[in-house]
C-alpha cells in the first residue's frame, strides 16, 4: 500500500506547479459555481462534501498511515462542536438555553475563526491525554479503547447539563459555515495530510504500520510520531465539528453516535486506507450516494409505480457496499495510492496524435 | 504414492516454489532438503493443501489433490507434522493425542495407536495429563509425532524435527523415524540437518530457492560435495 | 436494612449483572479464540430474540414456548451470520473483520427498524420473573436469582463440553492453533459453526432474561450489552474463556460498586467511569488479567 513516488525529476518549475495548480483551478471553478449559480440544496450537498472531507481525510491520517484504527473519533467532532457553539453563541442565547454556565463562558462571543480554533485546540488535547495511555495497545485493543472514549464522551455530553445542555437539542449556533470557508479548511486538510503522507515523517509511520515488531524495536519515536499524528487527525476532526455545528445550527449529543462513526468509516475503507485522493473520492461518492437514496427512502415515482418509503434503507446498503468492498477490493477503491496528476497529463500528451515518441 | 509434477507456488508476488517435481514412493523414506527459506516448508503446506499450487500438480495415487480441502487430504492420510511443533499447548498430552485421531470412529483402534504412541515416547505416557505448554522442547516434539501418528498417516510429513533440540533428543527423534520407516510407513523428511537426515533417508531431494536442484538416492547425496555449496551459496539469498 | 443485608443485596445485583454480561461475553470469546474475530452484531442477536419472542407472545404463544422460539431465532441468526458475512472473510485482516462485523451491525439494526419502527414496545415478562421474594429485611427480584441459576447451568453445561467432547476439545484447540487444527484434519467449518451456534444460543438467553429485566425492546438495544460484553473480555483477556466469565463478573461488581461509591451527582457518569477504569486497566496489563499469549511469529 505504498503510495507511488513519482522518479525524481528534473523537470522545470513549470511542470511541477502544473498539478496543484490545475487542482486549484479546478477548486475555484466549483466553488465559484456553487456559490453563485447553484440552488441552495446543491450549496448544502457541496458543504457537507466539505466537511465530511475534512472528517475522512483527517481520519484517515490516523488510521490509514500509522494503523491506529481508531474507531471513536466522532467524540472529537462533538468536542469540536460543542467547544467552538459554546464560544460563538450570542451572549443573549446563552442567558436563556444555558442559564447555568460558567461566568467567564456565558459572557463571551467569539468570532468564528477563533472559536473553530480553539476547538480543534481542544480536541487535540483531549486526544494527547486520551491518546498517550493507548498509543502502546495493539490492534483491536486500540479500536475498542477508542470506542469506550466515544462512549465516555457521549455520557458526559448527555449528562453535563449545564454546559450541554443534555440530552436536550442545542440550537441558536449563528450559521457562519459557507461553501467558501469549509472548502477552505478541507483544502487544508487535504494539503497537509497528503504533504505528510509524502514525507519522511509519513513513510516512517507507514512503515511502522506495516511491520509493528519492527516498530516496537525502534520504541518510543513510534510512540511518539503515531500519538502526533493521533492528536492532529483529532485537531482537524475538532474543526470539522465546529464547521458542522455552525452548518447545521442545532445538534444534540445523538449526532454523535456511533452510526456517524460507521459512516465516516465507511467513506474511508471505500476510498482506501493510506490514500488521501481515495478518501476524497470515497467521500464524493457516498455523501452523494446516500443524499440519492434518502430521496429515495421518501418514496418516489417510477413511472405508474409508487415505491413507499423504507427508512433505513440507505443504511443497509450502505452496510452491503460495504461489506462487498471489504471482500472484494479491501484495499479500497484506490488501493491506498495517490491520484498523479502529472502522470495523468503526460499521459494525455502521449495519447494525442503526431505529439511526442510514445 | 505422491508426485508433485511442476508445481509452482507464490504468495503475493515472491515465488516459493518453481516448477518443482518430487516423488515418494510406497515405503520410502525421502528427504527434502534446503536452507532456509528454499521452500521446504512451502512444498509441505501445498501437499496438505493449506496452499494452493499456481501451476503444476499434486497427485495421490495418481489422484489430483486440486480441489480437496485441508481436511480431505488428512482423510486421505496425508499427514503432517508442522516446523515448529505446534502442539495445543492448553491441551493436556491425551488431548492432543485425542486431536490427532479426530478424524477416526474406531475407538479400540485409536486406543491401540494410543499406547503404541506410549511405547514409542515413554516420556509422555508419563506426562499424559499435563497441559502440553508445561513440556520441555524435545517432549513437545515427541508429542507433534505422537499426533501425527495418531491420525493413521499413510504418508507422514515432518517438517524439521530436529530444530532447536540438543544433539541427545536428536538422536532419540531420528531413532523413532528409523523405527517408523522400519514399520513400513512412508515418510517425507523435511530437514536442515543434512547428515542425519541422509543417514536415514532412501531418496532425497535439495531444495534452493524454490527450486529443486538435486536429486538422488541418500548415498548419492551422502557423497555429494555440492550440497554444502547449494546451503552456503543460496543461504544470504534464502532470507526474504 | 442493615449494613450486610445491604451488602448480600447488592452482592447479589451484582452477580446477577455479572451473569448476563458473562453468557454475552463467553459468546464473543469462543468466536475471538477461533477466528480472531469481534463480532459486535453479536449483540443484536440479543435483539432478534427478543423482537421473536415478543411477536410470539402477541400471537397469543405462552412464554415458555415463545422464549423457546426466540432462542432458536438467536442461534438461527448467528449461524447465518458466520455462514453469509464472515465465512468468506477467513484469514482477512483482523480490523476488516472487525469493520465487517459493524456492517452486520447496521444491516440487523436498520433492518428491525424498518421492520419493527425505531420506538421501544413493551416486553410482557410472565410474573414469575417479575416478582420479588422477601427473606427478612431483604427483597431479592426473583429475575436475579433465575438469571444466576441459569447462568450457573450454561457455564457448567459448557465447560463439560469443552472439556469432555471431541468437538469442544476441537474447539479450545482451534482457539489455540488454528492451521495446526487444519492439519490435524478437525473439521474448522464445523467447530466454528458450533462456536457461533453456542454463542448465540447464549446471546438468546441473554435476550429474554435482559428484555424481562429492562421491560422493554427496541432494535438498538444490543449496543450497549455487547459493548459491556466486550469491556468484559478484555478485562480478563480477549480469547480466554475463563477471563471473559471473570472479566463479566468484575465488570458486573465494578458497575454496582460503582452505582454505589459515586456521589448521586456522579452516577449517570457510571458508564463513563467504567471505560476510564477499562483504559487505565489496559495500561497495566494490555492483555488483559488472564491476557492470552498471542505468540507473535517472528
Amino acid at each position: 500500500m505504498e503510495p507511488r513516488t513519482p522518479p525524481v525529476d528534473q523537470s522545470s518549475l513549470r511542470s511541477r506547479l502544473a498539478g496543484p495548480a490545475i487542482l486549484i483551478a479546478l477548486l475555484g471553478v466549483f466553488l465559484l459555481v456553487s456559490h453563485f449559480l447553484a440552488g441552495d440544496y446543491i450549496q448544502r450537498i457541496v458543504i457537507i462534501i466539505g466537511i465530511n472531507v475534512i472528517l475522512v481525510v483527517s481520519l484517515n491520517l490516523s488510521n490509514g498511515f500509522t494503523g491506529v484504527f481508531s474507531l471513536g473519533h466522532v467524540g472529537f467532532m462533538a468536542i469540536g462542536a460543542y467547544a467552538a457553539s459554546l464560544l460563538t453563541l450570542p451572549v443573549s442565547l446563552k442567558a436563556v438555553n444555558l442559564p447555568d454556565l460558567p461566568g467567564w463562558l456565558g459572557a463571551v462571543a467569539l468570532p468564528f475563526l477563533p472559536a473553530t480554533l480553539i476547538a480543534g485546540l481542544l480536541a487535540a488535547l483531549v486526544a494527547f491525554l486520551v491518546g498517550s495511555s493507548l498509543m502502546r495497545l495493539k490492534g483491536a485493543y486500540i479500536s475498542v479503547a477508542t470506542l469506550g472514549f466515544l462512549v465516555i464522551v457521549q455520557v458526559i455530553l448527555v449528562n453535563w447539563d449545564q454546559v450541554t445542555r443534555g440530552a436536550r437539542t442545542f440550537a441558536g449556533v449563528p450559521p457562519h459555515s459557507t461553501v467558501w470557508n469549509v472548502w477552505i479548511w478541507a483544502s487544508l486538510t487535504i494539503f497537509v495530510v497528503w504533504r505528510i503522507g509524502r514525507s519522511a515523517f509519513g513513510r516512517d509511520m507507514r512503515s511502522a504500520r506495516d511491520n509493528e515488531i519492527a516498530a516496537l524495536s525502534l520504541g518510543v519515536s513510534v510512540l511518539r510520531s503515531r500519538l502526533l499524528a493521533f492528536c492532529m487527525s483529532a485537531f482537524l476532526t475538532g474543526v470539522a465539528g465546529s464547521l458542522w455545528a455552525h452548518f447545521i445550527s442545532s445538534f444534540s449529543p445523538k449526532s454523535f453516535s456511533f452510526t456517524q462513526a460507521f459512516s465516516i468509516i465507511t467513506m474511508l475503507v471505500i476510498g482506501g486506507l493510506g490514500s488521501v485522493s481515495g478518501s476524497v473520492i470515497g467521500v464524493v461518492l457516498i455523501t452523494v450516494l446516500s443524499e440519492l437514496l434518502r430521496n429515495a427512502e421518501r418514496g418516489f415515482e417510477l413511472g405508474a409505480l409508487h415505491i413507499p418509503p423504507i427508512y433505513g434503507a440507505s443504511q443497509i446498503l450502505m452496510a452491503v457496499l460495504f461489506v462487498l468492498v471489504i471482500v472484494f477490493r479491501p484495499a479500497g477503491l484506490m488501493g491506498g495510492r495517490e491520484i498523479n496528476v502529472r502522470e495523468i497529463l503526460r499521459r494525455i500528451a502521449r495519447a494525442r496524435p503526431g505529439k511526442g515518441a510514445a | 504414492m505422491l508426485k508433485l509434477e511442476s508445481v509452482d507456488v507464490s504468495y503475493g508476488h515472491v515465488d516459493a516454489l518453481r516448477g518443482v517435481s518430487i516423488e515418494v514412493r510406497d515405503g520410502e523414506l525421502v528427504a527434502l532438503l534446503g536452507a532456509n527459506g528454499a521452500g521446504k516448508t512451502t512444498a509441505l503446506m501445498t501437499i496438505s493443501g493449506v496452499v494452493r499450487p499456481r501451476a503444476g500438480s499434486v497427485l495421490y495415487d495418481g489422484v489430483d489433490l486440486a480441489k480437496a480441502s485441508p481436511f480431505d487430504i488428512v482423510a486421505l492420510g496425508l499427514i503432517q507434522c508442522p516446523e515448529g511443533r505446534r502442539i495445543f499447548g492448553g491441551l493436556s498430552v491425551l488431548e492432543n493425542l485425542k486431536m490427532g485421531a479426530v478424524r477416526r470412529a474406531d475407538t479400540s483402534g485409536v486406543r491401540r495407536d494410543r499406547d503404541w504412541v506410549f511405547s514409542l515416547f515413554p516420556v509422555l505416557g508419563q506426562r499424559r495429563n499435563q497441559s502440553g505448554a508445561t513440556l520441555s522442547g524435545g517432549e513437545q516434539q515427541m508429542l507433534a509425532i505422537g499426533r501425527a501418528l495418531m491420525a493413521e498417516p499413510r504418508l507422514l510429513m515432518l517438517d524439521e524435527p530436529s530444530l532447536g533440540l540438543a544433539p541427545i533428543l536428536v538422536q532419540a527423534i531420528f531413532r523413532v523415524i528409523r523405527e517408523l520407516h522400519g514399520r513400513g510407513v512412508t515418510i517425507l523428511l523435511v530437514e536442515q540437518n543434512v547428515r542425519q537426515a541422509l543417514a536415514v533417508a532412501d531418496r532425497g531431494y535439495v531444495l534452493s530457492t524454490g527450486r529443486v536442484i538435486l536429486e538422488g538416492t541418500g548415498a548419492e547425496l551422502r557423497s555429494n560435495s555440492e550440497i554444502e555449496q547449494a546451503y552456503l551459496s543460496t543461504a544470504p539469498e534464502a532470507k526474504r | 436494612m442493615s449494613a450486610l443485608e445491604l451488602l448480600l443485596q447488592q452482592l447479589i445485583n451484582a452477580v446477577s449483572i455479572g451473569s448476563l454480561y458473562a453468557l454475552m461475553a463467553i459468546g464473543l470469546a469462543m468466536v475471538f479464540g477461533i477466528l480472531r474475530l469481534i463480532n459486535f452484531a453479536h449483540g443484536d442477536l440479543i435483539m432478534v430474540g427478543s423482537y421473536v419472542a415478543l411477536l410470539l407472545m402477541t400471537l397469543g404463544l405462552p412464554f415458555f414456548a415463545a422464549a423457546a422460539a426466540g432462542v432458536a431465532a438467536s442461534t438461527l441468526a448467528g449461524l447465518a451470520m458466520e455462514r453469509i458475512a464472515y465465512r468468506p472473510l477467513r484469514g482477512a485482516h483482523e480490523i476488516s473483520m472487525l469493520l465487517t462485523s459493524f456492517s452486520v451491525t447496521i444491516f440487523l439494526e436498520n433492518l428491525a427498524i424498518i421492520l419493527f419502527r425505531p420506538t421501544s414496545r413493551a416486553f410482557p415478562a410472565p410474573a414469575f420473573l417479575r416478582s420479588v421474594i422477601h427473606m427478612g429485611q431483604l427483597r431479592l427480584a426473583s429475575l436475579d436469582l433465575i438469571a444466576i441459576a441459569i447462568a450457573a447451568v450454561l457455564l457448567l453445561a459448557l465447560t463439560l463440553f469443552v472439556r469432555r467432547t471431541n468437538i469442544g476439545i476441537a474447539m479450545r484447540a482451534a482457539s489455540q492453533d488454528l492451521l495446526a487444527a487444519r492439519l490435524m484434519g478437525i473439521n474448522v467449518n464445523r467447530v466454528i459453526a458450533t462456536a457461533f451456534a453456542i454463542g448465540s444460543l447464549m446471546a438468546g438467553v441473554v435476550g429474554l432474561l435482559w428484555s424481562a429485566r429492562v421491560g422493554k425492546i427496541d432494535p438498538l438495544m444490543g449496543f450497549n450489552p455487547v459493548l459491556k460484553a466486550f469491556v468484559a473480555s478484555v478485562i480478563g483477556g480477549l480469547g480466554s474463556l475463563p477471563g471473559a466469565v471473570i472479566g463479566a463478573y468484575v465488570l458486573g461488581g465494578l458497575e454496582i460498586l460503582l452505582q454505589g461509591l459515586l456521589p448521586s451527582a456522579l452516577t449517570p457518569y457510571r458508564d463513563a467511569f467504567v471505560f476510564a477504569i477499562l483504559i487505565a486497566l489496559l495500561l497495566f496489563r494490555p492483555n488483559g488479567i488472564l491476557g492470552s499469549s498471542e505468540k507473535e511469529k517472528i
